[in-house]
């Protein structure tokens, strides 16, 4: 599509600025979307109705809230570091922001073909750990240092096991580019690589035990990457220690959130993407079947953000479900558990694949 | 080594448990009710507001006493022997003019013990709990049906008769003597 | 060469969503392991004793509500047998059963809210609303019979305030059904799931030679393995005629005595409760709730000490009459000040994220603490 809006606008660089704007366009309306869906789900899973008053079914809350944090008073704390405190929450969102430039929202749109497009995608997550110690440290509270320093960790550990499941995806795709990946996961539900891939075989039925325990262990970390319960420490509340948004307040706070919810599409967005068919229908096109060829791009839009919407889903789900871990018990499951397992699981898929 | 593959298995599957219960409530209707717009019927004993019907009050200060916070305050005039104030609606003849009763409902801590000594039952508590007020003054709730004016002159009254009555015994007690002192 | 260290002091301050009330905790640190904890009460005194001297003893009883506000009724329970010893008062069988039903029920309540605080403080957001869902339908059965949810002022000296209204039975027998399965599905969301396991389990390991030392009682003692509650070893009421089990602490997810079996212990009790309730529901006579209430409350001169059951352990009255209508000396001794006493020896060694799981799991009341 960037051929498209070159040709519209006329200028290469006019064509390169809206395409890398079509993502925000996005995210920030799906960003309000998904804190309306975290405050109805928690209510219904809880017995209660939540937000029912500012529009019907509380639909306008999150604008409300938005606006009334537009409202407050910018608070900087006397000696905080001015700079660091202004920039913190503005790296945290480009972090988020910048993954989803390697990501296919269908097969017409995606920000920019990389060939290293997950590689692109887990390196550029790394910018968030940058921006979570800026605000740790420009704070000038104590305690808010200690809890940017336990996500930090937190944060960076976790990534072991998403790299090393991802690698095992990647072992059986043969590229990493995220476009060929979701192309390849064509025409049926039976060619995801949650289902042991496009190829047909004996290999295939004996990969599926190990795809699943891929998944699961990449749905976990991709938890612990945005800081969800179980592994939510740095947010927590009735803990003692502060969080690394404690001192912020007004329209900064409220880009910490923004930028956390963006965070978890771009998580979800890449595990349907790299085991569950990206945005590939389960079952066929209608545009193909009624012979429309432009429908097809947009169904496939459709189920990108159906699949994305459904594990953000199950991360609010699981977020009202289970209590929280403490921070050494959240480093032991990752370093003695998940890592152990995905080393064991990247091995077994590597030779599958040899032996294939 | 097993307590290791072990922990692993009940780690997913409480969280598969805890996860298929929570998904059960998210189609179960809701408990909760769109307060103001519906609210939950109260039952008949329920102890809220209190409310005096003042014409059935005696002026006797059960209440008074009763309360453990003193929030009720009471001031009573004897009435004239010549002035009817009418019964209460159990058949009592009421003899005491009330003067003030202030009820301190800031105070009150719903505790239902003015209710229970009350002769007449004109104190009881209502269902009413939305009575909140912007001046702290104005939750002194005052009962009393005399007005200011009509109070002065019961007391103008009762002190008038007192001092008759103190002339009467005077002038008794002088005529007494007189009698008493042979000429 | 050894770097000159000191031990940091952190304040849990009066204001924090995990104290349950407004109670000061002083941390002393060790980088992050905790050296001593040192409680700090008196913000919630309201000098209830002096207040009982200056009042009679009808009057006294909405101001006992106050002491344990999550649990009324026992403090008006406690308040009653202590009076009623001293004037050898005897009680309708009748008011013997209904006050044995609404303990009881105050029991299960107050234990639903410990348990969904605990969830609360440790992270789990929705076992708190279930909890307090079904704690709403018990105290709609409070609001039915007396008027009032949570201070009731119900059971007074010689009797109650208000005989049950006439549908209390069935409805209570209505929730006791509904209620049954509940405490499974409680079962499943929160106590064994292998989170709050590890969140609590060998953590504030309480041996049962120092509860018995520092003089605990209650889930916290049933909790270390020591089989004592005071209406099988001290039997006031007619909880003699009931036949129920007294759960301890068996170490089955850790050690003996640590959070998760005090926490459990409060689980089953709430079992236990609604086998007691069914069969004092089966069982209660008629009568007349207000026969043996005295017209006015004058005890003889000697003093006497009362004691009941609390969820939270031994609630005692100590009561010095001098024979006129107030009393001389009422003093109340709450199980939650005792059971706090202990934070500091349960946290050594421990990390801070766990002292908010053991003060959970004591599971005081600030109102009791400081009266």
């Amino acid at each position: 599509m960037l051929e498209l809006f070159t040709e519209l606008t006329g200028d290469a660089l006019l064509g390169m600025i809206i395409n890398s704007l079509i993502p925000l366009v996005f995210v920030i309306p799906l960003a309000l979307f998904f804190v309306w869906l975290e405050r109805k789900v928690s209510a219904h899973m809880q017995d209660r109705l939540g937000p029912m008053i500012t529009g019907s079914h509380g639909w306008l809350q999150t604008f409300a809230d938005v606006l009334k944090l537009l409202q407050k008073e910018d608070i900087i704390p006397a000696d905080a570091d001015r700079k660091l405190f202004t920039i913190a929450p503005i790296l945290v969102f480009a972090g988020s922001y910048a993954a989803f430039a390697a990501i296919p929202f269908s097969s017409a749109y995606i920000g920019s073909e990389i060939d290293m497009g997950i590689f692109y995608v887990v390196a550029v997550s790394g910018l968030v750990v940058a921006g979570i110690l800026m605000a740790g440290w420009s704070s000038n509270n104590k305690y808010s240092l200690l809890g940017a320093m336990r996500s930090v960790a937190q944060i960076i550990s976790y990534e072991i096991p998403t790299v090393l499941v991802i690698l095992s995806i990647v072992v059986l795709a043969g590229t990493l580019n995220l476009l060929k990946i979701s192309e390849m996961q064509t025409a049926y539900f039976w060619n995801w690589f949650i289902f042991g891939g496009p190829e047909p075989g004996l290999i295939k039925f004996l990969l599926i035990p190990f795809m699943f325990a891929g998944f699961l262990i990449l749905y976990i970390s991709s938890l612990a990457e945005v800081n969800r319960t179980p592994f939510d420490i740095p947010e927590a509340e009735s803990e003692l220690v502060a969080g690394y948004h404690t001192e912020y307040s007004g329209m900064k706070f409220a880009m910490f959130f923004l930028s956390e919810y963006a965070n978890m599409f771009v998580v979800s967005a890449i595990v349907s993407a790299v085991f569950f068919g990206g945005y590939q229908s389960p079952f066929g096109y209608l545009g193909n079947s009624l012979g429309i060829s432009w429908l097809v791009p947009i169904e496939q839009f459709f189920w990108f953000t159906a699949k994305g919407i459904f594990f953000v889903f199950v991360q609010m789900w699981l977020r009202w479900t289970l209590p929280r871990l403490r921070v050494d018990q959240l480093m032991a499951v990752c370093w003695k558990y998940l890592i152990p397992y995905s080393f064991v699981n990247l091995i077994i898929i590597a030779f599958l694949e040899l032996y294939r | 080594m097993s307590s290791y593959f072990k922990n692993t298995w009940e780690g997913l599957y409480t969280v598969f448990v805890g996860m298929k219960i929570t998904w059960k409530h998210l189609f179960t209707p809701s408990v909760t009710i769109q307060y103001p717009n519906v609210k939950v019927p109260l039952p008949e004993r329920v102890r809220n507001r209190l409310y005096v019907n003042m014409d059935d009050c005696i002026g006797c200060d059960q209440c008074a006493r009763a309360c453990p916070v003193s929030c009720i305050e009471i001031e009573t005039v004897k009435s004239l022997p010549t002035e009817n104030l009418g019964t209460t609606s159990n058949g009592k003849k009421k003899a005491l003019w009330v003067t003030k009763f202030d009820i301190d409902i800031a105070k009150c801590c719903y505790c239902q013990l003015c209710v229970f000594p009350c002769p007449t039952e004109c104190i009881y508590m209502t269902d009413v709990y939305e009575f909140s007020e912007f001046r702290r003054s104005d939750l002194v709730y005052k009962f009393a049906t005399l007005t200011e004016a009509e109070a002065e002159e019961k007391k103008l009254n009762f002190e008038n008769l007192q001092k008759e009555k103190e002339l009467q015994k005077a002038a008794q007690a002088a005529a007494q003597n007189n009698a008493q002192q042979p000429n | 060469m050894s770097i000159k260290t000191e031990h940091m002091v952190l304040n849990m301050g009066p204001q924090h969503p995990s104290t349950h009330g407004v109670l000061r905790l002083e941390l002393e640190l060790n980088g992050e392991l905790i050296v001593n904890v040192k409680p700090h009460i008196g913000y919630l005194h309201r000098c209830f004793e002096k207040h009982a001297e200056a009042m009679t003893y009808p009057q006294i009883i909405p101001y006992t509500d106050r002491i344990d506000y999550l649990a009324s009724i026992y403090n008006n329970f406690g308040y009653a047998v202590t009076v009623e010893k001293l004037m050898g008062i005897q009680v309708p069988e009748r008011v013997e059963y209904i006050r044995v039903i609404f303990g009881e029920l105050q029991r299960i309540a107050s234990h639903l809210v410990a348990i969904g605080t605990y969830g609360l403080d440790i992270g789990a957001f929705t076992p708190f609303l279930y909890c307090f869902r079904d704690r709403e339908k018990i105290l709609s059965l409070f609001e039915m019979t007396c008027g009032a949810r949570l201070l009731y002022n119900y059971i007074w000296v010689g009797g109650l305030s208000h005989d049950i209204h006439p549908e209390f039975v069935r409805l209570t027998r209505e929730f006791l059904n509904y209620f049954r399965p509940q405490v499974e599905e409680l079962n499943q969301l929160l106590s064994y799931n292998k989170i709050f396991i590890e969140r609590t389990a060998n953590i504030g390991i309480l041996p049962a030679e120092t509860a018995i030392n520092f003089g605990m009682t209650g889930p916290n003692l049933r909790g270390s393995g020591v089989k004592f509650d005071l209406r099988r070893n001290d039997p006031y009421s007619i909880y003699d005629r009931f036949d129920f089990d007294i759960p301890v602490g068996d170490g089955r997810m850790g050690t003996v005595g640590d959070c998760w079996d005090r926490y459990f212990v409060r689980v089953l009790e709430i079992e236990q409760s609604i086998r007691i309730i069914e069969q004092a529901l089966d069982q209660i006579p008629e009568g007349d709730v207000s026969s043996a209430i005295p017209k006015r409350i004058k005890p003889p001169v000697g003093s006497v000490y009362g004691r009941v059951e609390n969820p939270r352990g031994e609630l005692g009255y100590f009561l010095i009459s001098d024979g006129g209508l107030n009393p001389f000396r009422l003093k109340v001794r709450g199980p939650s000040f005792v059971s706090l006493s202990v934070m500091g020896e349960l946290c050594k060694g421990h990390l801070i994220a766990d002292v908010i799981a053991i003060l959970g799991s004591i599971d005081i009341v600030l109102g009791e603490v400081d009266r």
